[in-house]
């Protein structure tokens, strides 16, 4: 029996360890696949991560570092190559790694940290042939910043999402040429600041309710056929263009990794794909925690942090017998709020939830309803998908409360 | 005359306008921060860019490299180049400097690699 096995070894599983530490726990084991802790981050050599958390702009890998360091000098336990199998919902873990073969711990708490991954061609449905060099955004990054091979010369990305704008300039600084990156909305998912530096710097053009309708080529790819949308998003025949390329990117979007989650009857919310949880971040099973992108994916890697921190202090609390539930508020929202996370409040304090809205929007209001009564209301200048919003519920104003919806109003 | 720009100096992304005369910037607006009015003054006048990339260890594999400050936006294909012709010594650790004084900048390692 441990105290606290954490699933993944990346930026959440690594702060909710070091904060569950900090809470006055010393038996952690931390199960990561990879032969090094760090994550995703560890392929993401380009700068901007840490502003919030650390005042300046690190790469992925020197943000991981701090993080590395920490459960070093702390002597957080972890294994490396471990492959976690299965998760009972009694918090069995079954796990291999080519030392310990496969085996067996059960664990007072459990803390999700599996990240995400890239959703696939294959569900995209375009026609046409499946020739080589169509390749995940991510995937790319991982063969130009880990092994150093280039995936192609000329390249078109679908989808213009952070990954899909970061490796626009990544294939560009190592010499080609990319011709378009085609976003089917007609507004980007990503940073506006990466449209700038990773696009615009390069004068790469950017097609917003554009997609990508045949794939050509028999062994490589040798070009795609592009056309503009309409509003429902189906391609307009006479706008079709064909752009000679060798290489496409597909940066379309991520999906919380929870096949583990699952396995444990984790309640799964259909709008995340990540599980269903309280402002500590449990789920619905007791000593249960999920954070992270495996919870819903995030635009910062600072934010990541901060929840996993929520997680692993709530984690120690749940192991110390200390997390007592008060009650069980579940927040409502309108559709033009997607959705919040947390989904549910079961203890009253103050509480950050956070939130993506469905469209771009500007000059909105934020209201929060206890039913007819209008609690908080907050005015945003904009609002996009791209950009998770947080609002903060002062414990007074839960103490009263009998019901929680958020809704959007546009001014 | 006016220029629009996007700041690029934090993930808010704020939309400036800096108003011009004779080529200098006399005011920026749409920033939230201090940060913001510098850097459309720079772009404006001396655009700069941090620029990220990976450099060919001795054993073939590669290391995470950054400038450690910035340099001018006009050399960035220049310093690719440098970048690219390079080759580091293991082990590398973070914050090792790999390329000296490259256009105002050191070639910094923004990761570890073990021999």
């Amino acid at each position: 029996m441990r105290d606290l096995v954490i699933i993944g070894g990346g930026p959440a599983g690594m702060s909710a360890a070091i904060a569950a530490f900090k809470s006055g726990i010393k038996d952690i084991l931390i199960l990561e696949r990879d032969e090094r802790l760090g994550g995703i981050l560890q392929q993401c050599i380009h700068n901007g991560f840490g502003l919030h958390k650390f005042g300046e702009e690190l790469t992925g890998p020197e943000y991981a570092f701090k993080y590395e360091q920490q459960i070093l000098e702390l002597g957080i336990e972890f294994k490396l190559g471990t492959m976690v199998l299965d998760l009972s919902r009694d918090r069995v873990i079954t796990a291999t790694n080519s030392e310990d073969g496969i085996f067996q711990i059960k664990a007072k708490a459990v803390i999700l940290a599996m990240g995400c991954r890239e959703r696939a061609k294959g569900a995209l449905n375009i026609a046409g042939s499946r020739p080589a060099g169509i390749f995940s955004a991510g995937t790319a990054q991982k063969f130009v910043n880990m092994k150093g091979y280039m995936p192609g010369k000329d390249v078109v990305i679908l989808g213009s999402g952070d990954i899909g704008l970061i490796m626009a300039r990544r294939m560009t600084l190592e010499g080609a040429k990319v011709h378009a990156v085609c976003e089917l909305m007609p507004y980007s998912g990503g940073l506006a600041r990466n449209i700038e530096q990773c696009l615009n710097d390069f004068s790469i053009p950017l097609k917003l309710s554009h997609t990508v309708t045949k794939i050509h080529g028999k062994e490589r790819l040798n070009g795609v056929t592009i056309a503009k949308v309409d509003e429902n998003r189906r391609p307009i025949p006479e706008t079709e263009e064909f752009i000679p390329c060798d290489t496409l990117l597909l940066s379309v979007g991520l999906i919380p990794e929870n096949e583990l989650s699952k396995n444990a009857q984790v309640n799964i919310s259909a709008v995340t794909s990540g599980a269903v949880v309280d402002q500590d971040r449990q789920t619905d099973i007791d000593g249960i925690f999920s954070c992270g992108n495996v919870l819903h994916v995030h635009d910062l890697v600072d934010f990541v942090s901060d929840e996993a921190e929520i997680a692993g202090r709530a984690a120690a609390e749940f192991i110390n017998g200390n997390l007592k539930k008060e009650t069980c508020l579940h927040i409502e929202t309108d559709g033009k709020i997607r959705y919040t996370v947390p989904q549910k409040i079961t203890r009253k304090k103050d509480i950050d939830v956070y939130f993506r809205v469905s469209d771009v929007m500007k000059n909105v209001k934020i209201n929060v309803h206890d039913g007819e009564t209008l609690l908080l209301s907050r005015k945003k200048q904009k609002v996009a998908p791209g950009e998770m919003e947080k609002l903060t519920l002062k414990k007074e104003l839960l103490d009263s409360a009998q019901s929680l919806k958020f809704s959007l109003e546009v001014l | 005359m006016e220029r629009k720009l996007t700041c690029i100096i934090c993930p808010l992304g704020c939309e400036l306008t800096a108003t011009l005369e004779n080529g200098e910037v006399v005011s920026v607006s749409g920033n939230t921060c201090k940060r913001g009015e510098i850097y459309a003054k720079n772009e404006c006048t001396n655009p700069q860019r941090t620029i990220t990339s990976t450099v060919r260890c001795e054993d073939g594999g590669l290391v995470a490299v950054k400038t450690d400050r910035t340099i001018p936006k006009e050399k960035i294909e220049e310093c690719m180049k440098i970048i690219n012709a390079a080759t580091a010594k293991l082990p590398v650790h973070i914050g090792d400097v790999i390329i000296k004084d490259v256009f105002g900048a050191n070639i910094v390692a923004t990761a570890n690699k073990e021999v």
